[in-house]
């Protein structure tokens, strides 16, 4: 895309407007991947945390429990300058992964949604009413068929405005990559916020972060009313 | 390990100043909800189009940016505006930024809470004789504060994970100091880990105060719940 004109018209220095909007593809992926990843990590988490198993239980709980008592930018700074400090680390086939800071902060971000994410589907299985899974049961379904077809739909309905606030959460949290090198959005204000010594794209960059907040806000209202308890449509 | 020792006293100082930089924001951050939740309450129309537009915005803009922007937005201000007469410290910016993000959190949370005690209580109190101010602080306060404890402990929690933020304003909180000792004697692993330990604890710690605060405030209500 030419963005020259623009920048001409608004005065920028050369490329920023193109750099801004390369910023802003990198935190839009990082959204989307990390949405994706998690919510896959997280329903085998929450699962096994209501197995009733108290082996698979208990690390679900402990999962949960460290990745949401700790800050996100604790957990970046670990996975990405931290692991590296270990000599078989960086020999593993794994290190092309934690040596690119974006690969490193999509799985840092991942990893810490889907914690969140598990805890609200957790709930959601939780408030399932016991009869529904009796009854499937008494149907002659298999365990399986019982979780696929009753159990996972109602508990997704249930949780469905809890996880569309983990992802509204989730954008705000891709902002905090640019501390490890990344060039998202909050990466690349700050560095042009630096060359001018001005808050100027800072500034302009949290109007943009608020306008796809709204985006995703409307798009969750949207899925809620799709998938939401019957009364509310 | 020898150096997890060594540098204990500096991480600790560290705590220190992430504990204060918590706590003074979480006093600035009530204080602040409460007034903007008024003001999302008023029967002015603009006053409360304004208040909400200001408390939607800060809650759709990430903390981080809010951290940067009122740092160097913060300073350039002085510098531009007072000749830099006054320097502004990274603590005061960090609480400015840190209480500014949970005022506009919290005001979504106490105008719940506001609006969920029964009108029928307030015109009691008027019949009463009590004034709008003595009805405030002895009905609605109390009440408001029962029902809104559960969020604002949640709200504490995202509070005292953000305080990390300001390490990367230059603030020497818990984080920065593990940083600076992870640099100097090459064991980032290490010292990161000890810092994220020391932030689970505060966590825990945190917990049964909320717990102590909900019950003390719900005094009354346990025979419903029951």
């Amino acid at each position: 895309m030419n963005f020259a004109p623009i920048e001409a018209w608004l005065e920028l220095p050369a490329d920023s407007v193109l750099e801004a909007w390369e910023g802003l593809v990198i935190t839009l992926q990082l959204l989307c991947g990390s949405v994706l990843l998690a919510f896959a990590l997280a329903l085998p988490l929450a699962l096994a945390a209501t197995s009733g198993k108290a082996w698979p239980a208990r690390l679900a709980r402990g999962y949960n429990a460290a990745f949401r008592g700790t800050p996100l930018l604790v957990q970046l700074f670990i996975l990405y300058y931290g692991v590296s400090q270990f000599e078989a680390v960086r020999h593993s086939p794994a290190w092309w992964l934690l040596e690119d800071a974006f690969y490193c902060g999509l799985l840092a971000l991942s990893l810490n949604l889907a914690a969140y994410m598990a805890e609200d589907l957790r709930a959601g299985i939780l408030a399932v009413p016991l009869g529904e899974k009796e009854a499937a049961l008494a149907m002659g379904m298999s365990p399986f068929q019982c979780y696929r077809w009753i159990v996972l739909p109602a508990a997704w309905r249930i949780a469905t405005p809890a996880l569309g606030n983990e992802v509204i959460a989730q954008l705000k949290a891709t902002a905090l990559v640019s501390t490890i090198t990344v060039l998202d959005l909050t990466g690349v204000a700050r560095r042009l916020s630096n060359a001018s010594y001005t808050t100027d794209a800072l500034v302009m960059a949290g109007v943009v972060y608020a306008a796809i907040t709204l985006v995703v806000v409307l798009a969750v209202r949207r899925i809620e009313r799709r998938f939401g308890p019957a009364g509310r449509r | 390990m020898d150096d997890l020792w060594l540098y204990a006293g500096q991480l600790l100082e560290g705590a220190w100043v992430t504990v204060q930089l918590a706590l003074s924001s979480l006093l600035v951050g009530l204080a602040l909800g409460l007034v903007l939740a008024a003001g999302s309450l008023s029967g002015r129309a603009l006053l409360r189009r304004a208040v909400r537009l200001c408390t939607g915005l800060l809650r759709g803009i990430p903390e981080f940016l809010i951290v940067l922007v009122c740092y160097f937005g913060l300073s350039n201000l002085i510098n531009n505006h007072f000749d830099g007469a006054v320097e502004i410290s990274p603590f005061a910016a960090g609480v400015f930024a840190l209480s500014i993000v949970f005022a506009a959190y919290a005001s979504e949370v106490f105008r719940g809470s506001f609006a969920a005690i029964p009108r029928g209580q307030i015109e009691a109190a008027q019949a009463f004789g009590l004034t709008s101010t003595q009805t405030f602080f002895a009905v609605r306060l109390p009440q408001a504060w029962r029902i809104a404890l559960p969020s604002l402990g949640n709200l504490w929690q995202s509070l005292l994970k953000d305080t990390s933020l300001v390490s990367v304003v230059g603030l020497e909180d818990l984080l920065k100091k593990s940083n600076m000792a992870a640099q100097a004697t090459h064991q980032p692993f290490l010292f990161f880990l000890a810092a994220a330990a020391v932030y689970f604890v505060f966590l825990h710690a945190s917990q049964p105060v909320f717990a102590w605060l909900e019950r003390r405030a719900g005094r009354g209500f346990e025979a419903r719940a029951a």
